[in-house]
């Protein structure tokens, strides 16, 4: 969506990065610390909303849109079905106990370490790191402008356009459908109408 | 970014860039709007045997949108006790944005677009679901029974047709090849080929899309809670639905985005279907190869084009609608899951198909004598780049074989 140049990368650019960061982080924040259901959600809203804003701002337009369209969207629309449909007017505050907290904050922080670490280790993502290494722009007019989507989709089905004669993701992007629609197939036996089993009283009368 | 600003060195130009097209666009998204809650108006008297607005602004009371306007900006802003305050408030904006953003996708004229992106369906499908969130959080918010199951159909609602409506989309997008919105028009657009005209490449009359129109019209209508489908609303049964305690400009702004959406779904069906700002005639092309100042007048002749088609579609959803009753829950749920899903379902399998066997059976994708396709346009560079390098992996591949 913007050309990605270095000299281009500009005040109002890194202005709306922190923006979006912040309001990620925010929402991220919210959801945890809010103890209204609703309020969280809109909290996950705001969260994964800024990520999507954060995938346009890097030209990844597919992954931008999919952001909003799968988590924002239809997460969210579950979300809210779950809250209103389970549970009663007592259970739309939630308070979690300290042991909960303890051991959220335990696994969090190990977490972030863990990820702290690992984006420590990616050369080209030092400081100081020449654009030259960061990633590699495989078509000349692709990622720059956004117009991901032709590669993106090529690989997908087995041709990689960037890299003529490596494999492509055909066979990963199939098990991931094969397994969405195992999940599909238990959810709905899950969720059928169950036979009813004959009581006594019936049986009597 | 224009190609202009990219050659200047002037660091706020993109910023200056985007200010603008947020203004036009917000001049595309509000002024339609007003417009149409008066058509509205007036077509529904017609419908009803009455005259509908005649004072305000002369004779057909073409003002009385602005005189509603003017009346809404000073009721009072009121939000019930038993209201969650902050979310009662935040619901109409979270609309009236998801709306608005879904038209920074959308090509008014050839290039006529805020956000011209390889995406643009799937982007502007992406923020048109998005207002359901903003009636969920007015309806739980209110703190009213009637409002909570307003909110709670069409949470029901939207999320059954938004599936129909994204795969009868998909049906040109398999025809055509791209997901670029400007691009897809530019497919259609064609010339006079021995006595038929350019308008028979349109995706109206190809005999597997023609029918996901008619589909995906009904999963819009439905989509944008209009009658028939209005079963948020239901001033019959439920007071208004979701609307219940909103008053003056908050309200408002649910209408503003209701008459905004309308329109955003008629111009994606003209584009996706009706050729877009292609006239069908080949005046476009004709006012384009006219020389000095031919590409400006096509580009405006086309954006006429494009907003009447969309209006024509926007005027068929209001006829829908104040001619038909209202469907019960159940048939709503039963329409949608029982029969445009397959529907759809199906139409794309045709979509995909059926090119395959003309292929076969004719060795060209389709019957009538026009040229397949128009001109494909967008990065020819980047995909010159794709197709050599597929080129070179299926030589690649086929050595191996042997």
């Amino acid at each position: 969506m913007w050309d990605w140049d270095e000299s281009a990368f500009s005040l109002w650019e890194s202005g709306l990065f922190w923006l979006f960061a912040i309001v990620a982080c925010g929402g991220a924040v919210s959801v945890v610390i809010s103890q209204n259901v609703v309020r969280m959600a809109l909290g996950l809203i705001a969260s994964l909303s800024s990520v999507s804003a954060l995938f346009f701002m890097m030209s990844a337009d597919f992954v931008g849109a999919t952001q909003l369209m799968v988590y924002v969207g239809g997460t969210i629309v579950l979300v809210i079905f779950g809250v209103m449909l389970t549970s009663s007017s007592k259970l739309v505050k939630i308070k979690a106990s300290p042991a909960d907290g303890a051991l959220a904050a335990v696994i969090g922080v190990g977490f972030l370490i863990v990820i702290a670490f690992t984006v420590g280790s990616v050369e080209d993502w030092k400081a100081g790191a020449k654009p030259e290494t960061r990633g590699y722009n495989y078509v000349e007019g692709g990622p720059a402008t956004g117009n991901t989507l032709r590669p993106l989709a090529m690989s997908f089905v087995g041709l990689r356009p960037d890299a003529p004669g490596r494999s492509g993701y055909l066979l990963p992007f199939e098990i991931v459908s094969v397994h969405l629609l195992v999940v599909l197939v238990g959810a709905a036996y899950l969720a059928r109408a169950k036979r009813k089993v004959p009581t006594d009283s019936q049986q009597k009368n | 970014m224009h190609p202009v600003l990219a050659a200047t060195d002037f660091e706020w130009a993109p910023l200056l860039l985007g200010v603008l097209h947020v203004a036009l666009v917000g001049a595309f998204f509000g002024l339609p709007a007003g417009i149409f809650i008066w058509a509205e108006r007036k077509v529904s008297a017609r419908i009803q045997d009455r005259l509908g607005p005649t004072r305000t602004g002369g004779r057909f009371g073409w003002l009385q949108s602005a005189a509603d306007g003017a009346k809404l900006i000073q009721k009072e802003d009121l939000a019930p006790k038993a209201a969650d305050q902050f979310l009662f408030k935040l619901a109409p904006y979270v609309v009236v944005v998801a709306s608005f953003s879904a038209f920074m996708f959308l090509p008014f004229s050839d290039g006529w677009v805020a956000v011209d992106s390889d995406v643009g369906l799937f982007m502007m499908l992406a923020m048109l679901s998005l207002e359901v969130i903003g009636v969920i959080l007015a309806g739980w918010s209110s703190g009213s029974k009637w409002a909570l199951f307003g909110a709670i159909r069409e949470a029901a609602q939207m999320v059954s047709y938004e599936i129909p409506m994204a795969i009868c989309g998909l049906v040109p997008i398999v025809l055509l090849g791209t997901l670029n919105l400007n691009e897809i028009v530019h497919i259609q657009a064609g010339e006079w080929h021995g006595g038929f005209p350019p308008m028979l490449n349109w995706m109206i009359f190809h005999p597997v899309a023609g029918p996901a129109f008619i589909c995906y019209f009904v999963c819009a209508t439905a989509s944008c809670k209009r009658a028939p489908f209005d079963l948020a609303e239901a001033e019959s049964e439920l007071v208004a639905g979701f609307l219940t305690e909103y008053s003056g400009m908050r309200w408002s702004f649910f209408f503003l985005a209701e008459y905004a959406t309308m329109y955003a779904v008629s111009g994606i069906a003209a584009i996706l279907f009706f050729g877009g700002w292609d006239d069908g005639l080949g005046i476009h092309s004709w006012l384009k190869n006219l020389g000095w100042g031919g590409a400006l007048a096509a580009n405006l002749f086309g954006a006429v084009v494009l907003m009447k088609k969309a209006s024509v579609l926007v005027f068929l959803q209001i006829w829908v609608r104040w001619t038909l009753p209202r469907l019960r829950i159940d048939q709503v749920m039963t329409t949608c899951l029982k029969y445009l899903i397959p529907i759809s379902c199906a139409l794309f399998l045709a979509a995909v198909v059926y090119p395959l066997i003309l292929v076969t059976a004719f060795g060209r994708p389709m019957i009538l004598p026009l040229e397949a396709t128009g001109e494909r346009v967008g990065q020819p560079t980047a995909n010159d780049r794709i197709w050599n390098n597929v080129e070179a992996e299926t030589a690649a591949l086929s050595e191996g074989d042997e």
